[in-house]
């Protein structure tokens, strides 16, 4: 069972939350080849360890944030912002 | 090797059952193979095997960090079944139930494969509908699959609560889908393939890829650097970190799917049973185990346990279509780690690296396709050309667009 600290609500079991993906996907133009908008659309790092992602409190506040989370312990680093950086040690 | 027979069974209990023979060999690495297989699964073992008695390319390792058979191979639920709606899957996962239905023959081991059926049901008329769509689907890519009725359904099962809290209101089955045990499956490639000549080495972890302008020359292990000829990558749910040593990315994601099973009881269970709109499915084992699993735990993970939340939400499904077994303990719980790709069709083929082949992206449904996966991957190693039954399945499809979007059409998320 995670526990996600919402920054609006707090501290919540994970069944109260969906896990949106890789954090800080930046959208290219749209004069890129089809294999760039491809990378984009698709493609994820998706890395055994420390990965940067969005959860989206559906079941509380609906509001999204993003999380420095290890996928493979499942320990949760950080919790910060939309349109925040990741904190220094976690980019 | 020895061949197993009725006449071998009773020559070695006569015998005390002490002239067995490892089922295979444990040879030190080769400094070089024509063809290194990454992974011992049930994938890559398969693809070993087939490009040893198919293909008659035997200099060939398969490498594994573990132990055979100990990743997602030895955690599934050992259902195989074939009904998919698009058109490239059906030929492809009915390809792979044919091999099943010789498989126990052609690999002289008993892989224990019984075409109980996959019975799927159904939850609502807007579901059945959508149900009546995809059996018609089905015939058309000859694919046997027979809608039932409420009536129908309690004849074949009889302990389902057809007025559970979202009432059952018909269903289908695929009657030539079923279940085999998984370890067998494993056992039964890497003995044939390791009697062909293939060196199977476990506890050898690839640690990275020698690549030369452009084209892979082999791998670096804890056991040392082996050359290759040509290299695969069978490794289910690690495919994003191999990718990452070849330098490049695919579009996969690592979830978790659990199972679980409960204390033994007689036979009560005469098929797969299944819902889509409740996420669970239960099946009985040889052992009289009842096997059920459900959805993946929905954010990425390389924990190869998984959380309650969802051994809550599988259990809770479980009981409200078949009560009797509320009484059932739960014996294990585990987790096998999953490649999720954005239209739950597998990555076969060729990659952005030369003489660097990929099987992976299976999702939460690669036992079925073991025999197909394994057959048609080393018909594409040896010809450096896609076999006909994957043309559809390259990883360039992202980039093109050919999507083959199977994640709405085919049973539990995959």
């Amino acid at each position: 069972m995670l526990r996600l600290d919402c920054p609006f609500c707090g501290t919540r079991d994970e069944a109260e939350f969906r896990c949106g993906g890789d954090a800080h996907v930046e959208r290219p133009g749209q004069d890129v080849s089809d294999a760039t908008w491809a990378d984009y659309l698709f493609n994820h790092d998706n890395p055994k360890g420390l990965h940067l992602e969005r959860w989206c409190h559906v079941f509380g506040c609906g509001q999204w944030f993003n999380v420095a989370r290890d996928t493979l312990t499942h320990e949760i680093h950080a919790v910060y912002y939309m349109g925040e950086a990741a904190p220094e040690r976690y980019r | 090797m020895k061949g197993y027979s009725a006449f071998s069974l009773i020559r070695n209990a006569l015998q005390g059952h002490r002239h067995w023979q490892p089922l295979w060999r444990n040879p030190e690495p080769k400094r070089s193979y024509d063809v290194v297989i990454i992974g011992a699964g049930g994938h890559g073992l398969a693809t070993a095997y087939y490009l040893a008695s198919k293909h008659g390319i035997r200099n060939v390792a398969v490498l594994e960090k573990g132990y055979l058979g100990g990743g997602n191979s030895g955690r599934n639920t050992q259902v195989t079944r074939s009904n998919y709606f698009w058109p490239q899957s059906a030929a492809f996962f009915d390809h792979s139930l044919k091999l099943y239905e010789g498989l126990g023959l052609d690999l002289n081991f008993n892989i224990m494969f019984s075409q109980r059926g996959v019975l799927t049901v159904a939850h609502s008329q807007h579901e059945i509908e959508m149900m009546r769509r995809w059996t018609n689907a089905l015939q058309i890519n000859r694919v046997d699959s027979e809608l039932l009725t409420p009536a129908e359904i309690r004849q074949i099962e009889p302990l389902i609560n057809l007025h559970s809290r979202f009432p059952v209101v018909g269903g289908y089955i695929q009657r030539r889908a079923g279940i085999s045990r998984h370890d067998a499956v494993v056992w039964g490639f890497a003995r044939a393939a390791s009697a062909l000549g293939v060196d199977i080495i476990q506890q050898c972890e690839v640690t990275g890829l020698d690549i030369t302008d452009g084209a892979v020359t082999g791998v670096q292990t804890n056991r040392g650097d082996i050359d290759a000829g040509k290299v695969c990558i069978a490794v289910a749910g690690n495919t994003s970190m191999l990718a990452a040593m070849a330098g490049f990315r695919v579009p996969i994601v690592s979830m978790a799917l659990q199972a679980m099973v409960s204390e033994p009881v007689k036979p009560c269970l005469n098929t797969m049973l299944g819902s889509t709109t409740i996420h669970m499915y239960v099946s009985q084992s040889d052992r009289g185990e009842i096997v059920l699993g459900g959805g993946a735990d929905a954010y990425p993970s390389y924990a190869q346990r998984g959380g309650i939340p969802i051994v809550e939400e599988n259990v809770a499904a479980v009981l409200e279509l078949l009560p009797a077994f509320s009484s059932l303990r739960l014996m294990r719980q585990w987790a096998g780690i999953n490649d999720i790709t954005p239209d739950t069709t597998p990555i076969m083929g060729s990659t952005p690296v030369r003489n660097l082949y990929i099987s992976g992206g299976w999702g939460t449904g690669g036992y079925k396709a073991i025999p197909a996966g394994g057959d048609t991957m080393a018909y594409t190693i040896a010809n450096d050309e896609p076999h006909a039954l994957i043309r559809d399945f390259g990883l360039d499809r992202f980039e093109r667009g050919a999507l083959i979007d199977e994640g709405a059409a085919s049973g539990v998320a995959h």
